[in-house]
């Protein structure tokens, strides 16, 4: 029991992480059919901006709330306004193009912000100051849930509430959606389409800042190539959920960090990834189109 | 009759197809505008270049005298001109009351609520079903609900690209009868229809297209008369589409 429970924290804990992530693939794969393959660097471009700011403001002593907050805001801003950097330079003279040169031009784009980072912060393994956070932890029915575990879970699922009521319950993200579905029938109803897209390159890469320096947090490292892996596992969410479905990506997100968990607590850490793929294919043959993918038939 | 809408030599092309070549026409204040055309004649593409969804390669479009040719397609919808799409093209994942909203995107909240009600009483199918999935409606409640979309963004020119594609007689009528509450209500309407008998019915005025080309305007009712039209469109019954 004490095993469940464990791996239930440490997989929600992951799993928000991943959730948060995995929307910026969504969101933007939703509108422009494509996958934006530097998103995962986006993230963790975030993270060592946020590393940054903590060390630089932090002089030897504990950060502190406002320390932390400022990391985070300056990690979400920076991140935004390259996520819109990203789309006018990298996508958007592509947009009428072949879907094999937006293809090229992302992988350009993400093997552009790794190495940058790996130029500007060094190819070594950065470590995470150890009294970032306080190392208070409750027990909750034989299991423990640290500090920075329930920060993550609190604040994912919060920012992802925020983010459903915006995009279900706002005219803009009404429009957001009318954009995924059919650009043109969009403009027709008065969107300004290129504001949507340039939306989305704000929302996806804010929200992926915050994961991404989650991951920092949560494992007290940063490194150049990361993006590429915790990047894999939450495009993998993102399928899971159905790739352009937003509820699907919180959800693909979640369940990947849980099966992540329980696989590596029950049998072992080694085979985690291998499982992942199992289940991943597993999920693709019985529903291609993802857990939540397109649900609805369309008449014509 | 100082034109609401005027196009000028319009030229649009795709590539090497040149879909609309040198087409000119007018439609004033109050008018139903009828364009007849075979498949492929460029009708769609008209409607689509008015919205400012194709790329023109000559010629100009002018709304109450101002140039409106290379306006991006939101901007236009701002100036009056909404279009129900050939298609249909409803938002088929969001709600017939979404679908409507967005109609209405351009217009202050407090409108968009007055403009349901009244698209509700001009289509009381819709209002039944306002909470289901715009994909999950018949055609011609879809149809229903592209009209009552473009309407939801007051426009002072409604364009309807093929209201009747693919709905049996009965729901075209319906459709039409509709219409012709819309005109009376004093919406300028440009209709692209295969369905010409229809169509010129309801119509003051209309245009004909021949592969990219308008070869014939007069009347709608000359144009009924006309025997070309009735050998080239009208030759297949009263309400059948051909
Ligand atoms: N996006 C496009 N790319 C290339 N050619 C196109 C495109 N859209 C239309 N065309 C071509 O332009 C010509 C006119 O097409 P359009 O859709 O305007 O005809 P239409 O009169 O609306 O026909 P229909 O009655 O079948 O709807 C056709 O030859 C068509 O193949
Ligand atoms: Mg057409």
């Amino acid at each position: 029991m004490g095993t469940f429970i464990q791996q239930l924290i440490n997989g929600l804990t992951v799993g928000g992480v991943y959730a948060l992530i995995a929307l910026g693939y969504t969101m933007v794969y939703g509108v422009l059919r494509l996958i934006n393959f530097a998103h995962g660097d986006l993230c963790i471009l975030g993270a060592f901006i946020g590393l940054t700011v903590l060390t630089g403001g932090l002089g030897g002593g504990h950060p502190g709330a406002a320390l932390l907050a400022l990391a985070f805001i300056a990690a979400i801003i920076a991140i935004a306004i390259a996520g819109v950097l990203l789309e006018i330079i990298a996508y958007r003279p592509l947009r009428r193009a072949d879907r094999l040169a937006a293809v090229v031009s992302a992988l350009g784009a993400s093997m552009l912000i790794e190495n940058g980072i790996m130029l500007i912060w060094g190819p070594d393994v950065h470590v995470f100051p150890p009294d970032l956070l306080p190392k208070t932890s409750w027990r909750v029915a034989g299991a423990a849930i640290s500090f920075t575990q329930l920060m993550i879970i609190l604040i994912s699922c919060a920012l992802m509430a925020a983010l459903y009521g915006f995009v279900n319950h706002t005219r803009f993200g009404t429009a957001i959606r009318a954009a995924a579905i059919d650009q043109d029938a969009a403009r027709l109803m008065g969107i300004n389409v290129n504001r949507v897209i340039g939306s989305v390159f704000v929302i996806g890469p804010a929200l992926g800042a915050v994961g991404g320096l989650f991951i920092g947090v949560y494992y007290r490292e940063a490194y150049f190539t990361m993006g590429w892996t915790y990047g894999l596992s939450a495009f993998i969410a993102a399928i899971l959920g159905g790739i352009g479905n937003i509820p699907g990506a919180m959800l693909g997100g979640v369940l990947l960090g849980l099966f992540n968990a329980f696989a590596a607590g029950y049998v072992s850490s080694s085979w985690q990834d291998a499982i992942t793929f199992l289940l991943l294919i597993a999920i693709l043959i019985l529903r291609p189109t993802g857990l939540l993918g397109e649900r609805v038939a369309e008449k014509v | 009759m100082s034109a609401l809408l005027s196009i000028r030599g319009l030229s649009v092309a795709y590539g090497q197809i040149e879909a609309l070549k040198n087409a000119s026409l007018e439609v004033g204040q109050g008018e139903v505008v009828a364009i007849l055309g075979a498949n492929g004649a460029g009708k769609t593409t008209l409607m689509r270049a008015i919205s400012g969804l194709a790329p023109k390669r000559a010629g100009s479009i002018h709304w109450e005298g101002r140039e409106i040719t290379r306006l991006a397609a939101d901007k236009i919808v701002r100036l009056g001109i909404a279009q129900a799409p050939e298609g249909r093209r409803v938002f088929g994942t969001l709600t017939v009351a979404e679908n409507l909203e967005l109609g209405g995107y351009t217009r202050p909240a407090r409108e968009v609520r007055a403009g349901l009600e009244e698209v509700y009483r001009l289509f009381p199918r819709l209002a039944e079903r306002r909470r289901q999935l715009a994909g999950t409606l018949s055609g011609g409640e879809q149809q229903m609900l592209a009209i009552g979309r473009a309407l939801l963004a007051r426009p002072r020119l409604l364009l309807l690209d093929e209201p009747s594609l693919g709905l049996a007689p009965l729901i075209v009528q319906g459709i039409f009868a509709n219409l012709k509450e819309i005109a009376a209500g004093g919406i300028t309407i440009l209709l692209v229809e295969q369905n010409a008998r229809a169509a010129l019915r309801l119509a003051d005025r209309g245009y004909v297209l021949e592969v990219g080309r308008v070869v014939m305007s007069d009347s709608a009712a000359a144009l009924l008369a006309s025997p070309e039209i009735r050998d080239a469109y009208l030759g297949r019954g009263a309400g059948a589409r051909g």
